[in-house]
């Protein structure tokens, strides 16, 4: 079980919650599990995420695997110049 | 991320000096081909009728006469393209480039033609009727989001707000980052400053405006050739936005006279694609200096309230920003960068920050090195310098007294690893910038900036030539010094010179997959991908030697760009060099390559600190920076000039943007000043010699520990010149650009009080 903390949209999203717990190995089944949960952050998902562990950002390795006392934040996927 | 990508320490070789670059002696002689250097046979001239108007309606467009004009071989508007109305994202992308119910600014484009020349084209373009429906605009920040304001769409309503407002706005989003209790920590405060400011709108300001050619025939195959930050990207959206089979549209991206962003996004490139097309012929489209400003890639216009509190120790105890920038006619994520990064350099316990992203009748806005990031840092660290100077602190020990470290939550949200921006504040305190004495009407700014940094999809091929030379093929689009960069990198893997190497950036039929030179990503993610491209090649070369000498490939090292057989019992066999293994390659396996396909991840986030001198001249108003100088940690510096160059080119963009440039738009809607004579960047007899120190705080997850080094170099200026202006004249200034009318005005209001 790994505690993953939302930004502001996701969390209005989530109705309200800051943090949720999700049983997951990895960012693939973090996403898959997050949006059978919450539908929706389902467009969230798609438009893309970028997940900091232990805050190193990963935008595009779901198979990066989500250590147990790892702190996880969810942020929006940026753009840059 | 492949295996073996956490830095180890190692020592280097070729990493870290300075040879020229390849790309150099071509670009100096004219033989560099840019954007409107290709040309195809039968080729035809491509120009786009723009609207006049801020707002307007679409009622009809009638080409008939242009048409039927001699030369004209194709007249296209929205009608010729995908209707991808409601199709989020991608029908704002196309609508930007080519209105279909409404024309959102002045510059808006509203039909293409493809004719024989440039006067048929001009000619042609005369003789399309567009019957508008003027709407009312606007295109100022604050006023966009008053009551009452003109709308760009009636069904936008906020997003990010609960419950969902009921009447339509301009304001596209609201979002909020930050921690802890901003109210309580307001109490605890012994100094309090309230400011509010404002940023004009810039352009990335590239001289190379944008130009492409494009050739589509018959049988839904595709070419183009253009300028641009990301063939990839831009073959990608192109053949989305036309319907043509992604692996069809083979698109080479040319040298780029400058990006900055403003050439990640695609702009008339579909256009000349639909006008080929249609014409059946190639069509070649350049964009003019005007129409680059009108209709092209300007950053944010920002008004930016700050409120910041500390005790008398220096400790803050609450920061909180609202954020709105201008978005141009579509909803973008403007605001939220400024909102994410506004107080990134610092541990705050009680922390908060709200954006909001604001239409306005101006052109879309596109990303502008570290987008969003120099105007929130210039209110941020402005209200930082008036806090210290309230509170009787020397600048730079209040920063780091308050200085984020490792362990520290970040105000966009995770815990920060090693981070660089208190070595770079120490290294500014000792630094002789700080001890040298100022002269009259001089004063003395410093400011610290942030940027993220990213990786993401890369792609690199390595192969070796029969003489033993290597040619890197890679699908970043160099925009600052890449092909060096990566080729030292090729070199350190392979123990051979850098002379032994030629990168060249391939186009999208010859690589996989490559995502834009962006979010200071070039060297961090192609340098990763070049080393593991070169590792595999080594395991090739090992083979091969191993064959060659009758060994087992286990008995085989690669050092020094040899072979060598380990072991007593291979005493006797000279090393093999790569080029005696290359040569014999036709009779041990045929050719010699090492490829590599992989997601970048782990770009570490980057900090710099800036110290600047100005004088103003009082009877005037105009600012000279006398002195400039750049401290970034850099990770590890490839090549150490062209990091330097990074700085040193990001900081004279932040000094045109904190003095002079500033989109000016009259009370019609329209820009007016769309040339670069009213619209004044910095040239080099306006800037001093920008000193710069790299830093170097490894990455923990780059091989060689890199960091990207692009952008945050044009985060901090626009607040240490404010912050030197502002000592000089000894007024807080408050307006970017601090154009001399603005000084002057400040200068007024101080002596009338």
């Amino acid at each position: 079980m790994v505690e993953v903390a939302l930004w502001g949209a996701l969390s209005a999203a989530t109705g309200g919650r800051k943090t949720v717990d999700v049983e997951a190995k990895d960012i693939r089944e973090l996403f898959r599990k997050l949006a059978e949960r919450y539908p929706g952050l389902e467009p969230y998902i798609e438009r893309g995420i970028a997940v900091s562990i232990d805050g190193v950002i990963y935008r595009d390795t779901w198979s990066k695997e989500l250590p147990k006392d790892a702190e996880i934040y969810l942020l929006p996927r940026i753009s840059g110049g | 991320m492949t295996l073996g990508a956490d830095f180890t320490g190692q020592k280097f070789k070729s990493v870290g000096t300075r040879p020229l670059r390849p790309d150099g002696v071509d670009k100096v002689t004219g033989r560099a081909r840019y954007g409107a250097d290709f040309n195809m046979p039968g080729q035809l001239v491509g120009r786009v009728l723009r609207s006049p108007h801020a707002h307007a309606k679409i009622k009809k467009i009638d080409t008939s006469r242009a048409e039927k004009l001699k030369g004209v071989k194709a007249v296209i508007t929205a009608a010729d393209l995908p209707d991808l109305t409601g199709g989020g994202d991608m029908f704002d992308i196309l609508d930007n480039c080519m209105a279909r119910k409404k024309a959102f600014y002045d510059g808006h484009a509203v039909a293409a033609v493809a004719a024989i020349d440039a006067p048929t084209a001009k000619k042609a373009l005369k003789l399309i009727k567009v019957d508008y429906e003027v709407l009312p605009h606007v295109t100022d920040v604050d006023e966009a989001v008053k009551p009452g304001a003109p709308l760009l769409h009636k069904h936008m309503f906020t997003g990010g707000v609960e419950p969902k407002p009921k009447k339509p706005s301009n304001i596209a989003n609201r979002c909020q980052y930050g921690h802890g209790d901003t109210e309580a920590g307001f109490k605890e405060a012994d100094v309090i400053i309230e400011r509010s400011y404002r940023t004009e709108q810039t352009h990335q300001g590239y001289i190379e405006p944008h130009a492409c050619v494009a050739s589509v025939s018959p049988d839904g195959t595709a070419e183009m050739w253009v300028c641009t930050q990301g063939h990839f990207v831009y073959r990608q959206q192109c053949a989305e936005l036309l319907g043509i089979d992604v692996s069809k549209l083979r698109v080479t991206s040319s040298e780029i006279g400058g990006g900055f962003g403003g050439k990640t996004h695609i702009w008339a490139e579909p256009l000349a694609l639909a006008l080929s097309r249609k014409a059946n012929r190639p069509v070649k489209l350049v964009m003019s200096r005007e129409e680059v400003f009108r209709a092209s890639g300007p950053t944010s216009a920002t008004s930016v309230d700050v409120k910041l509190g500390a005790k008398k120790d220096g400790t803050i105890t609450a920061a909180e920003a609202t954020l709105r920038y201008s978005n141009g006619p579509y909803a973008g994520m403007w605001a939220e960068l400024g909102a994410m990064t506004s107080f990134a350099c610092y541990d705050l316990t009680n922390v908060k920050t709200v954006g909001y992203e604001v239409l306005v009748n101006r052109p879309k806005v596109a990303a502008y090195r570290a987008p969003s990031a120099p105007m929130a840092a210039f209110a941020i660290e402005s209200a930082m310098d008036e806090l210290a100077q309230q509170i009787g602190m020397d600048p730079v020990k209040f920063r780091i007294k308050n200085a984020a470290k490792e362990g520290t939550k970040s105000s966009y949200g995770p815990v920060y690893g090693p981070i660089g921006i208190g070595p770079t504040l120490e290294a500014s305190l000792k630094h002789p910038h700080m001890k040298a004495k100022l002269g009259k009407n001089q004063g003395r700014g410093m400011a610290c900036g942030f940027w993220f940094n990213f990786g993401g999809q890369t792609c690199t091929d390595l192969n070796i030539g029969v003489d033993g030379t290597v040619a890197l093929a890679v699908g970043t689009v160099d925009v600052g010094g890449s092909r060096a960069s990566l080729s030292l990198v090729c070199a350190e893997e392979l123990g051979i010179p850098y002379e032994q190497v030629k990168a060249v950036v391939a186009d999208t039929s010859t690589l996989g997959h490559n995502d834009m030179t962006d979010g200071s990503r070039g060297t961090f993610s192609s340098s990763m991908a070049t080393i593991f491209a070169a590792r595999n090649a080594i395991k090739v070369l090992r083979e091969r030697a191993a064959q060659m000498w009758d060994i087992s490939v286990d008995d085989v090292v690669w050092e020094d760009g040899q072979a060598k057989a380990k072991g007593q019992k291979h005493g006797n066999l000279a090393p093999l060099s790569l080029k005696e293994i290359a040569a014999a390659a036709p009779n041990t396996g045929g050719p010699i390559a090492g490829h590599s396909e992989i997601v970048a991840d782990g770009a570490g986030v980057s900090f710099a600190t800036h110290i600047c001198d100005v004088e103003v001249d009082p009877e005037t108003g105009a600012t000279r920076v006398v002195r400039y100088t750049v401290v970034q940690d850099a990770g590890k510096a490839v090549h150490p000039s062209y990091v330097e160059g990074q700085y040193q080119g990001g900081a004279a963009q932040g000094i045109g943007w904190a003095l002079n440039e500033e989109y000016i738009y009259g009370k019609d809607g329209r820009l007016q000043n769309p040339g670069f004579l009213d619209y004044r960047i910095p040239v080099c007899s306006d800037l001093p010699m920008i000193d710069t120190q790299i830093l170097e705080i490894p990455n923990p997850k780059h091989p060689y520990g890199v960091r990207g080094v692009g952008e945050t170099s044009i985060v901090p200026p626009l607040a240490a010149i404010a912050n030197a202006v502002s000592n000089a004249v000894g007024v807080r200034m408050t307006h970017i650009p601090m154009s001399p009318p603005r000084i002057l005005a400040a200068l007024e209001k101080k002596k009338a009080h």
